[in-house]
């Protein structure tokens, strides 16, 4: 039952947060939450509940494997939302910071779900929470990407809503009692009706793959990142889509059960590829940083897609993946926040010279791209070269040459864009923006911490994590 | 007993036409309205000894999706301060046919699909098909922010139309859930419509065209 208060925890937190009268020190319960969250979440890591505690909700290996990284992300951006709020001073943050937490507390119960309708209503409320994070900027460009993430994400949302009936149905009309859990969907797999799987397959992939952002559902993506504050950007790109993720996981072991795996694998192997593709070609032409992050975001869910397509060692990979992913993007994210503030624009047409003027940052800013964009030792390496091993040992040779051609497509993309600001001579309009921030420490060493936590994994992944992993893929494809 | 209920999803089925069909908004919202209550009652058609809770269920669904959310929807229409959508982006006539096209390929996809005995005669899951159908169209033909929704209603409908099939399987927790949801979509919709309005002066989303590559 321990497990609860993973959820309950940060809905508390919001809940307080929510009546607290005073603006400056709300921002507190960000980080308070989250150390008491991360606690939970490694405790659960290293000592595991013996067994779901219900049929509905359950730290499960799957959730074990995953949401640790997310609680990591979280405490990253909640230390670094104090002094990012303390900036925003001028602006109402009531709303903002229990929104926050919430949208924790949710990805954490959409994680623990082991119940098709409970996913969803999980998944939809992290939709609904990020809304008021997204548009706290108060702009025309802030409200016209919320409206695009509410009509995509929303549509997504409802078809997914329509895959997971089909999926009901599916039982029903294979004889059971239209129980949709995902333990007695699997544990009844043989018996559930083909096409019906097949319907509700499509559906959910499409559902999900709207909320994880891949192509081509992947429109909203980079207005949304675009325009969120970094902290809010870090959390889409590394916590809600790793909902959708675990979501697609979790349903494509349902569909394996149903004796499907041979389509489920090619739709997951094609779009993950297409994925890869489109992403790489958006990104060498563009010239916004944080949509730049956005592109990179697509291509690396484009990853976790072939890996789960890939299957066992692949899926392990993937699992790998997801944790670096998480961790380098927060300190993306977060350090280029800093850039924008500190050079008041975000192209590279506005923007250049920041190695001089926000050193640490953009020093940041560049080891991030260089460990994204899979350079030795940062973890994220290592995990796509298990993936192009995986693929090559299954006999996906074509899949890794893609693979790999997007990785250089997106490497020259990505190195671009950010050489540009880093280096050259600082622009005059940014000069004059001189003085109104300044690197702090309490900027500088949450990005610091996520990117050598991303380092660290690529050196020596723990034990304990590796056994994670394998615990998840032996919970989603069990060996018979 | 499914001779009622198939009478009620053609009404349904009727209404997505005329939803295709006008370009007033209050009679969008008054269609989409009437769609909502509808559906509403079905429950109480399919179960012949319905239980307090799926009274409860129905009566909530009647309220909100009949009552609530339209005049969510007519308050963002006066704030707003239009009555029209003049110029879609696919005309009325081509989504009509487009819509009635649509009606006919779900009636057909629903005869080559298995289903239960008991589903065979029923209409419920072409109907569903259908609202799901003339929903997206409303979401990629209107130019509106309030049509749009209606069209996200009508689609939230006909997934509501399908979840039917289900009903004497899925937890009606769950179904409350989904309930809830939808309502709070609208809320959050609806004052993200307002803020737009006042932003930009115009409810027409192709207006929001800053962001691209």
């Amino acid at each position: 039952m321990n497990e609860l208060l993973l959820i309950l925890v940060p809905l508390l937190a919001a809940g307080l947060a929510a009546a607290w009268p005073d603006n400056h020190t709300r921002p507190w319960f960000l980080p308070v939450a989250g150390v008491a969250h991360a606690c939970l979440a490694f405790g659960f890591l290293l000592k595991p509940p013996a067994a779901p505690f219900h049929e509905w909700f359950g730290y499960d290996p799957l959730a074990r494997a995953i949401l640790p990284a997310v609680s990591l992300l979280f405490l990253g951006c909640a230390f670094y939302g104090v002094p990012y709020l303390r900036l925003r001073s001028e602006r109402s943050n009531r709303v903002f910071v229990p929104a926050f937490l919430a949208s924790l507390g949710l990805i954490s119960a959409a994680h623990m779900a082991r119940h098709l309708g409970v996913l969803w209503i999980a998944t939809e409320t992290v939709t609904l929470c990020s809304v008021p994070s997204l548009h706290f900027n108060n702009t025309p460009r802030a409200f016209e990407a919320t409206w695009k993430y509410l009509l995509v994400g929303g549509t997504g949302v409802a078809l997914s809503l329509l895959g997971s009936f089909c999926l009901g149905y599916a039982s029903l009309h294979g004889g059971g009692s239209g129980d949709l859990t995902f333990a007695g969907l699997t544990a009844r797999g043989e018996e559930l009706s083909r096409s019906w799987v097949l319907i509700a397959w499509v559906l959910l992939l499409v559902g999900y793959g709207t909320k994880m952002g891949l192509a081509p559902m992947h429109t909203w993506k980079p207005d949304a990142y675009g325009e969120a504050p970094g902290i809010v950007g870090a959390m889409l790109a590394g916590g809600v889509t790793t909902v959708a993720f675990t979501a697609l996981l979790r349903v494509r072991a349902v569909v394996e059960a149903a004796g499907e795996s041979a389509v489920a694998n090619r739709t997951l192997l094609v779009i993950g590829l297409f994925s890869t593709l489109v992403a790489a070609l958006f990104l060498l032409s563009t010239r916004d940083f944080k949509r730049m992050l956005a592109y990179s975001s697509i291509e690396h869910m484009g990853i976790l897609s072939l890996g789960a397509a890939i299957g066992g060692a692949g899926l392990w990979a993937a699992l790998f993946h997801v944790w670096n992913n998480s961790l380098t993007k927060g300190a993306l994210f977060l350090s280029a926040g800093n850039i924008r503030r500190a050079a008041g624009g975000r192209t590279i047409d506005e923007v250049s010279g920041m190695g001089l003027r926000t050193p640490a940052s953009a020093g940041l800013f560049l080891a991030g791209t260089l460990a994204i964009t899979a350079c030795p030792p940062f973890g994220p390496f290592f995990s796509e070269l298990l993936i192009v091993r995986s693929a090559l040992a299954t006999g996906h040779g074509w899949a890794a040459a893609v693979l790999l051609a997007c990785l250089l497509l997106a490497f020259l993309g990505l190195t671009r864009v950010v050489f540009a600001i880093v280096y050259g001579r600082p622009r005059t309009s940014s000069r004059q923006l001189e003085g109104k921030f300044r690197e702090t420490t309490a900027v500088i060493v949450p990005p610091l911490v996520l990117l050598l936590a991303a380092l660290g994994l690529g050196l020596a992944a723990p034990q304990v994590l590796r056994e994670a992993w394998t615990a998840a893929v032996n919970q989603l494809s069990p060996v018979p | 007993m499914t001779q009622l209920l198939n009478v009620l999803i053609g009404l349904a089925m009727g209404l997505n036409l005329a939803a295709l069909g006008t370009g007033r908004l209050p009679s969008l919202i008054r269609i989409a309205a009437v769609q909502g209550m509808l559906l509403g009652v079905m429950p109480l058609v399919i179960e012949r000894e319905p239980s307090v809770l799926l009274l409860l269920i129905a009566l909530a669904t009647i309220i909100i999706k009949g009552l609530v959310i339209p005049s969510l929807l007519r308050r963002a229409m006066r704030t707003a301060n239009i009555d029209r959508d003049l110029d879609p982006l696919i005309s009325f006539v081509p989504s009509l046919l487009l819509g009635a096209a649509g009606m006919i390929g779900a009636v057909a996809l629903a005869q080559r699909l298995p289903l239960l005995p008991e589903h065979h005669e029923s209409l419920l899951v072409a109907g569903s098909l259908a609202l799901v159908f003339t929903g997206l169209l409303l979401l990629i033909g209107r130019s509106k922010a309030i049509s749009q929704v209606c069209g996200y209603l009508i689609l939230e409908n006909g997934i509501y139309l399908f979840g039917l099939l289900l009903i004497h399987s899925v937890p009606l927790l769950v179904e409350g859930g989904i309930l809830l949801d939808l309502t709070v979509a609208v809320f959050v919709i609806g004052i993200i419509v307002d803020r737009i309005q006042r932003t930009f002066d115009t409810l027409d989303t192709r207006k929001l065209t800053v962001l691209r590559e």
